[in-house]
């Protein structure tokens, strides 16, 4: 290998995309070369220089309120509403229990969709400066502890830096009104906050992903919790995120 | 009308993008259900390159809602897999029609101010001269990349920034990978320099 094939391949090298072969070919010529070593030293630095400077920007809500209201969608809830009502006005033959189970059922939609709209919030509320994190730590055996006497649940505190997911922190939070747990977890450069509070009852809730304002939201309730994920993941990513939770929390 | 628009939205749809999506209704609904949620997710990434391919404000925003448009218009033919690769790759193509239709884009200093100073989580305590010494080095390879030639930019904006693999690299840029590889070298070598020079003037540290 010459020093031209090796300047670009090295390139390669620093990226991982090259195969077992290729890259003791490259590393073969860079330990015999001084020139091309110095370059690979210098290349890594600068690779290093820009992945500690943060070079990306955020769009503004401004655009995505924007691109948000040009691909409009159905709001189901709405639907549901509007058909409860028009049942009653068209004098249908609804028992007093069927009509007040499906005002239950209304009930617990628009419950739901207010709780998802207080959890999207309070995951942007956590994104301003300083909102982040009120305990800082990616040691489980500390961000656990400091929940104590602040809540009346011991929240599950469970490090997955060896799945992916780091653990930044815990923070407590307000969703309805009610303080909750949250814990902080980073994905790359995005954010997934965890919340949860006790549940009423110890019933499990199987997982389910619902999205707004572009971000998405994983529910579900195991162990006598509930629990949010929130985060602007991908939805297949937040999935991964819940699931490996999941485990680790019946474990 | 700013040039990009002209450029960017046909005559028909020009100042009223919604009307090009119609009104969802039905199983349109679900359709644009999916769509947001496989596509806003990514609109950070989309956004970044287009400020870096554009490099200005108000122009990636134009670019960047016209590609989401283009790509809800277009959900149908998205063939599964990642899509940010997908998404990137439309806004690339927006971004060149401004540039190809649009006799002048008036360059303006992308200043960078937006830039995530720094991530919101710290992975170790930094001091507050550490945060300001940080916070110039993102200003000066913002605007060193800024200065690349096009498609030198474009390699680096993908592989550094949006985080892409060759493979995606060259999907979105619609090249062989060896283009990808030798472009890369290349947009490396003359940032290096770019930075080392920048470095000199005492403008890094």
């Amino acid at each position: 290998m010459n020093c031209e094939e090796a300047g670009i391949l090295l390139h390669a090298l620093i990226d991982d995309e090259l195969d077992a072969g290729n890259a003791r070919d490259v590393e073969t010529h860079i330990a015999s070369c001084p020139g091309c070593a110095a370059q690979l030293r210098d290349f890594r630095e600068l690779r290093k220089t820009m992945t500690s400077a943060s070079l990306r920007h955020t769009a503004p809500a401004s655009l995505r309120a924007k691109i948000e209201s040009a691909i409009p969608t159905p709001r189901s809830a709405k639907t549901n509403r509007r058909f409860v009502i028009k049942g009653f006005a068209a004098g249908a033959a609804l028992s007093a229990l069927a009509a007040s189970g499906v005002f239950v059922m209304v009930m617990r939609t628009d419950d739901e969709q207010r709780i998802l709209g207080e959890v999207v919030s309070a995951h942007l509320r956590s994104l301003q400066p300083q909102h982040l994190t009120d305990v800082q730590s990616s040691d489980q055996h500390t961000v656990k502890p400091w929940f104590n006497g602040r809540l009346d649940v011991a929240p599950p505190v469970i490090d997955l830096t060896a799945l992916g997911f780091t653990l930044l922190g815990g923070r407590l939070d307000y969703v309805g009104a009610k303080p909750v747990a949250a814990i902080v977890y980073r994905r790359r450069v995005h954010v997934i906050n965890l919340f949860c509070t006790p549940t009423p009852d110890s019933i499990s809730r199987g997982a389910k992903m619902q999205s707004l304002h572009g971000f998405n939201v994983r529910s579900w309730a195991q162990n006598g919790l509930n629990l949010w994920a929130v985060s602007d993941i991908g939805a297949d990513e937040l999935t991964e995120f819940g699931e490996k939770f999941e485990a680790a929390l019946r474990q | 009308m700013s040039a990009i628009e002209r450029y960017v939205f046909p005559a028909s749809m020009a100042g009223n993008p919604a009307m090009a999506v119609g009104t969802a209704s039905g199983s349109d609904g679900g359709k644009a259900e999916r769509f947001k949620a496989l596509a806003l997710p990514h609109l950070d990434d989309i956004y970044t390159l287009a400020r870096y391919l554009l490099r200005n404000a108000s122009d990636a925003d134009d670019a960047v809602q016209e590609c989401y448009l283009r790509a809800f218009r277009h959900f149908d033919t998205f063939r599964g897999g990642p899509i940010k690769p997908w998404l990137l790759a439309i806004l690339r193509n927006v971004c060149r029609a401004s540039h190809v239709g649009g006799s002048r884009l008036v360059y303006m200093a992308d200043t960078g101010d937006d830039l995530q100073a720094m991530p919101i989580w710290r992975e170790d305590t930094e001091t507050p001269e550490q945060t300001v010494l940080r916070r110039q080095e993102s200003q000066t390879m913002n605007r060193l990349i800024g200065e690349l030639p096009a498609e030198f930019r474009e390699v680096i904006a993908l592989r550094e920034i949006n985080d892409l693999s060759y493979h995606d690299i060259a999907t979105v840029i619609e090249a062989p990978i060896g283009t990808v590889m030798s472009r890369l070298a290349r947009a490396r070598k003359m940032l290096r320099d770019a930075w080392i020079a920048a470095e000199g003037e005492g403008e890094s540290r």
